[in-house]
């Protein structure tokens, strides 16, 4: 059974007033989960193919094809949790 | 001659790859890079000379503590300390202040006292202050900082008073990289009786540092930061002042004698001399010998010759932001104030966006509040990013990290 912690290394989360949670995907599954949520994301602007303004359910994030995402005012890591498994499995 | 293309030579990680872009590492004031130098000498160190300190006759430990007294002996040199046994080691800054907090904060700090900090520190010079006033219930004072984030000096004045009894700030800000007046500072709080101990982590590898002349009374830093390894650090405090403060972790190495009294059923225990006294347990010896090659290398540049360069990349590298239009650099805006950090945000995205974007093209900086979480409330910041150069970096590569953040404009 797939899981979510099957393509994601590390979640950061950041401190201060604004909350935002980098998750940085595992190194061996990142092209495949970059390509699985560019799939199911809406792409509101990309530049030279690196970086990705997406938006999912009315959650607005940012997609790095080096692997990373960073996603803004989510309240909760099981907010982001689920977000993600929407994106991945 | 001073040429940071040569010493690039030296450092091993510099030569690879992120993200399918050379490296340029901007991210200095976390921790620095490591010379071969450095890495050999710890290598050297495990593969020849391997053995606990002071602990036993035979060869290998003698040459082990050999090695490990003469690191005490480097860097009390380069610190201008009158010796070995004004230098203590430590994991980092962090444990160093916390050896003061409690090591003489604990036995010295009353209802009645107060402690004088700054709204510029690290939190590593802020907890450990919070922390020790829960249990001994005296004051906090916070010194003020100007609009550009220096540090006022009226405000300080007005705050110190015969109540206290140690003064508390950075040498070098982390954030802005600001350099504070310590002479003046100190000059004040040895009037008032205080003591004063500085944070010297964003100094002592970026700035000649001496600690006569700046008559500090402890100095907390970090070896990680000054190409040596991580978990190796320095307190060093004037020797009657040290000889004054109670050891903060108690076990072997640190003590002279545990004689068991049969008749009250305890032990009595006397300190061992400066600086064990204040090293329990098995300390990091391969750090000390790898610090001890980090010093080394730095003295045989030169610090002056350090500090001019990173001065001349801060200046550079703020010229060069202006030809940004949406990058604001926080801070003085005279950069011979400085010491080779630039902290800085762009209009519309956070600070992590920013890292991010950096990051695939090979650019490491550091974004957020840098533990420093009062400063950016005081700036009415609520984050940063921040580009902090040393001695291997180049203005090529500044021309480089302002050409990708012009890209950012496209987003």
């Amino acid at each position: 059974m797939v899981a979510v912690e099957d393509y994601v290394a590390r979640v950061e989360e950041t401190c201060g007033e604004e909350k935002d949670f980098i998750v940085i995907f595992k190194y061996d599954k990142k092209d495949e989960a970059v390509a699985k949520i560019l799939q199911r994301a809406k792409r509101e602007k990309s530049i030279s193919a690196l970086i990705f303004e997406l938006t999912f359910k009315d959650i607005s994030f940012r997609l790095y094809s080096t692997g990373k995402a960073i996603f803004r005012n989510l309240r909760e890591k099981s907010e982001l949790r689920r977000v993600l498994a929407e994106l991945l499995l | 001659m001073f040429d940071p293309h040569k010493i690039r030579e030296d450092f091993p990680i510099l030569k690879r790859k992120v993200n399918n872009h050379p490296l340029i590492y901007f991210d200095n004031a976390a921790t620095s890079q490591k010379p071969r130098q450095v890495i050999e000498a710890e290598r050297d160190f495990y593969e020849k000379h391997n053995a606990n300190v002071h602990r036993a006759v035979h060869t290998l430990s003698q040459e082990a503590s050999q090695l490990y007294e003469d690191a005490h002996e480097e860097v009390a040199k380069f610190i201008n300390a009158n010796g070995m046994d004004e230098v203590i080691f430590v994991r980092g800054t962090t444990e160093a202040i916390n050896l003061v907090a409690y090591g003489w904060g604990l036995h010295n700090l009353g209802k009645n006292d107060e402690v004088v900090l700054s709204l510029m520190e690290h939190h590593s010079n802020i907890v450990p202050w919070e922390i020790l006033s829960k249990i001994k219930g005296f004051d906090i004072t916070y010194v003020e900082v100007n609009d550009d984030g220096t540090l006022d000096y009226e405000d300080f004045e007005s705050k110190i008073s015969r109540k206290t009894r140690i003064v508390c700030l950075s040498h070098v800000s982390n954030v802005t990289g600001i350099v504070n007046d310590v002479k003046r500072i100190v000059k004040v709080a040895h009037e008032h009786g205080a003591l004063a101990l500085f944070d010297g982590a964003q100094s002592v590898p970026h700035l000649p540092v001496n600690v006569k002349e700046l008559g500090v009374d402890f100095l907390a830093f970090s070896g990680h930061k000054m190409l040596g390894p991580t978990g190796i650090g320095c307190l060093y405090g004037r020797r009657d002042v040290l000889e004054k403060t109670e050891p903060f972790e108690g076990g072997g190495e640190m003590i002279r004698e545990v004689s068991f009294d049969p008749k009250k059923r305890r032990c009595r225990i006397s300190w061992n001399e400066l600086p064990w006294k204040f090293e329990a347990g098995t300390p990091n010896i391969a750090g000390g010998v790898g610090l001890m090659a980090a010093v080394r290398y730095l003295k045989r540049l030169g610090m002056e010759n350090v500090k001019a360069h990173e001065c001349m990349m801060t200046g550079y590298a703020m010229k060069r932001l202006k030809e940004c239009g949406n990058v604001e650099v926080y801070g003085p805006k005279d950069p011979s104030v400085k010491c080779g950090i630039v902290p800085f945000g762009v209009e519309g995205l956070s600070s992590h966006d920013v890292a991010l974007f950096l990051d695939s093209y090979g650019i490491m900086v550091r974004s957020g509040y840098h533990c420093a979480q009062p400063l950016h409330q005081m700036l009415e910041l609520s984050s940063s990013a921040r580009a902090s150069f040393y001695l291997y970096n180049t203005t090529e590569e500044i021309d480089r990290f302002v050409d990708v953040l012009k890209e950012i404009e496209k987003i």
